[in-house]
């Protein structure tokens, strides 16, 4: 297994009595992209300002880099990169005088900082408007300007608080290509969102954070398992069938559950993927297949089931 | 036996404060980056070229002003150039009363939204995620505010002195330069506590607007209605009684001491001191503590300096007071809008 780059242990955040983060145990390891779900509200921007010192714990420890944030705020910042969600630059300089004041206040040299100024400029595709006023970039130039201003200090560790906020579709996704460009260089990256389907599309790993609690934990096959029983969902289409086909489908090993839809539609909720053994299944059993689909369930099922199942639990309690 | 008692727990005691509140590095990692940006960012600013414009414009104004008046009696002053700073020239007021009030205004106009202003345009968070200290961030933009005053001043007493030996036609003595230039010192002071005062507001409301006119709101209650005040309280507390002259002193003295608890009361006192040489008490003299003294005969500059020392720690003190309130409540406050 990879070295661990952050951990947490019973991370607790208390303002008067609303705990804002409960608890909080998460591990993350080197070269992992790991995403923070949850609605908003739910603690993450919290736990996130205690993991860079930003913000104090009120119980519990946390180490990133083998650093405690809380008392070598200097190393842990030195060495990770923050992009806050809204990230905000000063309107009336330009790029190039923005992250060099970022590089001035990291102690860079002023020769390597002006050429790794322009690497990272480069790189997030900045280098024709470098001297150009903030004021006048778009939501996505600010972003990536964000990203090359957390580049700038050479991270190993890139927190990410909703990058994809405010994003217009083909921004949000050049921005998502850059976070796996990221991730292939070796940078580990924790990013937080409440946008299910971009956290699925790039992270490795998932945490579903919920009233300041992590309440799943996993990789998306993993959390669909664990919540919907089935991390797979076949269709399928067969008829001919003497009473149908709901008995010979629940014979099948692994299968969780069979819906059937309509008279000729069924839905088989497995634990693996059983389209073959369906298709043999009805063939056996003297009908005809039509059509047979699978389906991976997304994180929105995930989470939709989830809250579904948890709400008036967590309501009572 | 206790001796031995109290070192045993200092010994206890002792690792478990370093490794609990020991905090790594310095707190001034970063500070000149920050105070370096602060100044260019306020040289640069229209703000600052309009209320500089304003000064010079004043100073010129008065300064020529002055000179006329002034030519006549070349040969019998003795500071004429400390005169140039004090002489008004009737419709026109002197140099100095101007600087009163413009002061606290390019002071306010630096630092009001000093710390909202990071807030507001998001910058907060992504700034203090860099290697450095709250504390930096602070004293810096103090230092820049200050250095950016210093910086202006410093141009318009060179100003005031070039228009001075052109008007004047004779060149300043060494006391008058020594003179002129402590002035310059405290008013650079005078302006560092309305500096602290409009950065302490831009900590506690999140709205620039409401900062600004916070500490505008302030500096108005202290230039004007504080005299007022305080000689409404010293009539009711120390009131005078028909013939009995000790109570008209005790009187003044409360209405004094009251309002040298305003800022703009110690700088016009240090001002008077320091720009009229004669001046040999900020406080009041009785007849008979005069015995004996030369009237007219000027005050060495350390006897004057001397005389404001009070004055000097005084407008010091207050700025201390105010950073350090400003301190305080920006390593409380928390990053997240």
């Amino acid at each position: 297994m990879n070295e661990i780059v952050l951990e947490s242990r019973e991370l607790t955040k208390q303002y008067g009595k609303f705990v804002a983060v409960d608890k909080l145990n998460l591990t993350v390891r080197q070269g992992e992209v790991f995403g923070l779900l949850g609605p908003n509200g739910a603690g993450k921007t919290t736990a996130i300002l205690m993991m860079l010192g930003l913000t104090e714990a009120t119980a519990g420890m946390v180490r990133v880099l083998g650093f405690d944030p809380a008392r070598q705020p200097l190393s842990v910042k030195a060495h990770v990169g923050y992009l806050p969600d809204q990230v905000g630059f000063y309107d009336g300089l330009t790029a190039r005088e923005n992250i060099n004041y970022i590089a001035r206040l990291n102690g860079l040299p002023r020769k390597e900082a002006s050429e790794r100024i322009e690497a990272v400029l480069t790189q997030m595709g900045l280098s024709h408007v470098i001297n150009q006023r903030v004021a006048t970039f778009s939501r996505g130039m600010r972003q990536r300007l964000g990203v090359a201003e957390v580049l700038l200090k050479q991270p190993q560790l890139i927190i990410m608080d909703e990058p994809t906020l405010g994003l217009d579709p083909e921004a949000a996704r050049e921005f998502l290509e850059t976070i796996r460009t990221l991730k292939s260089e070796g940078i580990t990256i924790l990013l937080s969102s409440h946008l299910l389907y971009q956290v699925q599309a790039v992270c490795d790993r998932v945490g579903l954070f919920y009233q300041g609690k992590l309440v799943l934990e996993g990789t998306v096959p993993e959390l669909a398992l664990q919540v919907l029983g089935g991390a797979y969902r076949i269709h399928i289409e067969a008829k001919d069938g003497i009473t149908g086909f709901e008995d010979t489908f629940s014979r099948l090993p692994g299968v969780v559950r069979v819906n059937r839809h309509a008279s000729h539609q069924y839905e088989l909720e497995a634990k693996n993927d059983l389209r073959a053994e369906a298709a043999r299944a009805v063939v056996e059993a003297g009908g005809k297949l039509l059509s047979l689909n699978i389906e991976t369930p997304g994180l929105d099922d995930i989470y939709a089931r989830y809250f579904k199942q948890e709400t008036p639990h967590v309501n009572a309690s | 036996m206790s001796t031995h008692l109290e070192q045993g727990q200092s010994v206890i005691i002792k690792p478990a404060k370093d490794e609990a509140q020991s905090r790594e590095g310095s707190p001034w990692t970063g500070l000149w980056a920050v105070v370096a940006k602060e100044m260019a960012d306020s040289l640069t600013s229209i703000r600052m070229l309009i209320l500089e414009l304003l000064i010079i414009l004043t100073a010129a104004g008065t300064v020529y002003a002055a000179t006329q008046t002034l030519r006549d009696n070349l040969g019998k002053e003795k500071f004429v150039f400390l005169k140039l700073f004090t002489t008004g020239h009737d419709p026109i007021p002197a140099f100095v009363g101007f600087l009163a009030f413009l002061v606290p205004l390019l002071a306010i106009a630096l630092a009001f939204d000093a710390i909202n202003g990071e807030f507001n345009q998001r910058t907060m968070s992504r700034v203090l995620a860099q290697p450095i200290y709250r504390d930096a961030l602070l004293f810096g933009k103090f230092l820049g505010g200050l250095f950016t005053l210093a910086l202006a001043l410093t141009a318009i007493w060179l100003l005031i002195m070039g228009l001075g030996i052109l008007g004047l036609g004779v060149p300043p003595s060494g006391e008058e330069v020594a003179r002129s230039l402590l002035f310059l010192v405290v008013t650079v002071f005078y302006g560092g506590i309305w500096l602290a005062l409009a950065m302490l507001f831009s900590i506690i409301f999140r709205q620039p607007a409401t900062a600004a006119l916070a500490s505008i709101a302030l500096w108005l209650f202290v230039t004007i209605f504080w005299g007022i005040i305080a000689q409404l309280v010293a009539q009711t507390f120390r009131p005078v009684q028909a013939g009995f002259p000790p109570s008209m002193l005790a009187q003044a003295q409360l209405g004094l001491a009251l309002t040298r608890l305003s800022p703009n009361t110690l700088y016009a006192q240090a001002t008077v001191a320091l720009l009229n040489p004669v001046v040999r008490s900020l406080g009041f003299v009785l007849p008979m503590q005069l015995q004996g003294a030369v009237l007219g005969a000027p005050l060495p500059l350390s006897q004057s300096l001397l005389l404001i020392w009070p004055n000097l720690t005084g407008l010091m003190a207050a700025t201390i007071l105010l950073f350090a309130l400003g301190y305080v409540l920006f390593q409380r406050q928390e990053i997240r809008a």
